[in-house]
């Protein structure tokens, strides 16, 4: 056994995990085993830390949030000001990891998840959204570190009764293996909309598991990847319909260049008892080299009989015909390629309500569209 | 400012143009008329760019260029315009965004300061008259959606943006009902003048009433088998294409 899976071993109770493989149906085209042996042919040697001088340009401009640090894993405050005159608050002041500051305001929680040194980061999150309540959570993850990070990001969300959360991940680091577990628990007449924005990485599996567990619940679940050179990017979801009387749509694009390669695996489950249930999926994918890939599997398991489900996926090329059109009109191919690319990539934003945020998105979709 | 000398072209191996020869001035309007398989369209393709039609032989020269040599968007930055048959939908692109791109790409091409937003949207509201068509519709996806004669609407509103120097109207007048034709043909009068020219490929004669040409070439099995002014139009349509069939099976 190599070092990198020796390591991972070590740290799991009873010394011993398995790693999928390409013969695990779940992870049959995504080889993480290979992807980090040779991500860390010396096992998870941690670097030197980096400082972190700004959290400045991971923000996203114009957005009024709250913002939760994250280093190595750990909780990071800001350092502690205005101490009061008595010695042990002072002392406090000097010896405190950071200040730890709770705002209870309806404003966009930003999650910046920081790599400073480390190769291998675990985290775990878990997030109630109370009833009636409102939350937006932005989240990113950025790796200071020169050196590759393996990352597995586990979160619990429930979502409470008429309360409603908007959901936004952007994956935009490059040199990362991550695995993330998203599971979202919806009750009654909760509204969750999710947005995944996949741009970069080694390898990226998404797990998102929505449970329906509520009545008269609106959910949208949107991603969209854009992949390029040697890039795995995977979103396996399931959308669980427990209840009767919800509706639910999941619309994901992928486009890939170079020799990258999209998994896309689908699954919608309707319980018996779930009747009324409207549950609609949708994965379209444009392949932009004859190297890129896309494995897509749409999985509907329907138990009940009175329901609306439907899906589909579509995988091709640019449409010839408009690539001729726009250039006929003057637009250099690139541009015009360009056009198109963000003309298809656009519905999957249409969700995302927060005016800065969304702009912040387009940015990303246009400078990695008209990159070239 | 456009000549074609010699011209032959090939698509998925079936020889199509067999040597055209055709010379158009500013100011011109030339009128390409033929049977169905004739190779009108082709014509068309070819001098517009598309990739799938190969040209086996001949020249074209666009105002002292090689017009053979220049990718699509060289021939439309260069002043060539077409409007198409079968105007394409795009799905998430609207039409006054596509035009104010190929509008500053055809103006930096020219050495000429790109317009803004706003001097762009006066100019639009002055083009939309020429062709009656809503602006609304503009700020929709391109033609998505668009009837048959909102689509050649369209066509005729980019021409009318772009101000080519050279315009191919390629079957701009199949689907059109009489009053869409008659808005269309306006449009394109409207727009001619001494400096461009327009070539009008058309299957019928009754475009012809409306957009009036100074020279009619017919085209059979892709060569030009006779010239002649408006009146071999007419002639054309009260004889019908057998007549040429005719004429060239006992030549």
């Amino acid at each position: 056994m190599s070092t990198v899976l020796d390591d991972l071993s070590q740290v799991i109770p009873g010394g011993h995990v398995d790693l999928p493989t390409h013969k695990t149906e779940e992870y049959r085209f995504t080889p993480i085993a290979r992807a980090l042996e040779k991500a860390f042919p010396n096992g998870f040697v941690s670097g030197p830390k980096k400082e972190i001088s700004s959290i400045d340009e991971f923000l996203i401009p114009g957005l009024d949030c709250s913002v939760i640090k994250i280093v190595d894993g750990v909780y990071d405050g800001t350092p502690a000001a205005n101490p009061s005159g008595d010695v042990f608050d002072q002392l406090n002041a000097r010896l405190s990891k950071g200040v730890l500051s709770i705002h209870a305001s309806e404003k966009p929680v930003l999650i910046l998840n920081i790599n400073t040194g480390s190769t291998s980061l675990h985290n775990r999150f878990s997030i109630k959204v109370e009833a009636g309540a409102s939350l937006t959570i932005i989240e990113r993850t950025i790796n200071l570190s020169s050196s590759p990070l393996f990352q597995t990001l586990s979160e619990e969300i429930e979502v409470g009764k008429n309360a409603r959360l908007d959901f936004i991940k952007i994956q935009g680091t490059p040199n990362i293996i991550e695995v993330c577990n998203t599971s979202i628990t919806q009750e009654d007449n909760s509204h969750v909309n999710t947005f995944t924005l996949l741009l970069e990485g080694i390898l990226v599996r998404n797990n998102l598991s929505i449970a329906i567990d509520g009545e008269h619940c609106e959910s949208h679940f949107h991603g969209l990847s854009l992949l390029n050179g040697e890039t795995i990017g995977d979103h396996h979801t399931v959308v669980d319909h427990k209840k009767p009387n919800s509706f639910s749509n999941e619309l994901y694009k992928g486009v890939m260049d170079g020799r990258s390669k999209g998994v896309f695996n689908g699954k919608i489950f309707v319980r018996p008892h779930a009747q009324k249930t409207n549950a609609f999926q949708s994965n379209r994918n444009i392949l932009l080299t004859e190297h890129a890939t896309i494995n897509t599997k749409p999985q509907l398991e329907i138990w009940a009989d009175d329901v609306k489900c439907s899906h589909g996926c579509t995988t091709g090329q640019l449409d010839d015909e408009a690539m001729f059109y726009l250039q006929s009109r003057g637009i250099g191919k690139e541009d015009a390629r360009a056009m198109l690319l963000y003309a298809f990539a656009l519905q999957t934003i249409e969700y995302v309500s927060i005016a800065p945020l969304k702009a912040y998105i387009d940015s990303l979709i246009q400078k990695r569209l008209y990159a070239k | 400012m456009l000549k074609i000398d010699n011209l032959q072209a090939r698509v998925a191996e079936k020889q199509i143009l067999n040597g055209i020869n055709l010379e158009v001035k500013a100011g011109e309007v030339h009128a390409i008329m033929g049977p169905n398989g004739s190779g009108k369209s082709t014509l068309a393709s070819v001098l517009s760019g598309r990739e799938d039609y190969e040209v086996t032989g001949g020249s074209v020269n666009f105002m002292g260029k090689d017009l053979l040599a220049m990718a699509p968007e060289e021939r439309a930055r260069e002043g060539v315009f077409m409007a198409f048959q079968y105007p394409v939908e795009i799905p998430g692109v609207s039409t006054i965004n596509f035009m104010k791109t190929a509008l500053n790409q055809i103006r930096e091409h020219r050495g000429q300061p790109t317009v803004d937003a706003v001097s762009f949207l006066n100019l639009m509201k002055e083009k939309v008259k020429l062709v009656e068509i809503d602006q609304s519709l503009l700020n929709r996806s391109l033609n998505e959606g668009f009837s048959g004669g909102e689509k050649k609407r369209n066509e005729i509103f980019q021409m009318a943006m772009l101000e080519p120097r050279l315009a191919i109207l390629d079957e701009t007048d199949s689907g059109l009902d009489i009053d869409a034709l008659r808005i269309v043909s306006n449009g394109v009068n409207k727009l001619r003048s001494k400096n461009n020219a327009i070539i009008v490929v058309t299957h019928y004669q009754r475009l012809l009433d409306y957009i009036v040409p100074d020279f009619v070439h017919v085209l059979y099995k892709g060569r030009i088998v006779k010239s002649g002014t408006k009146e071999l139009a007419l002639e054309l349509e009260a004889k019908g294409y057998d007549w040429i069939k005719n004429e060239m099976a006992s030549v």
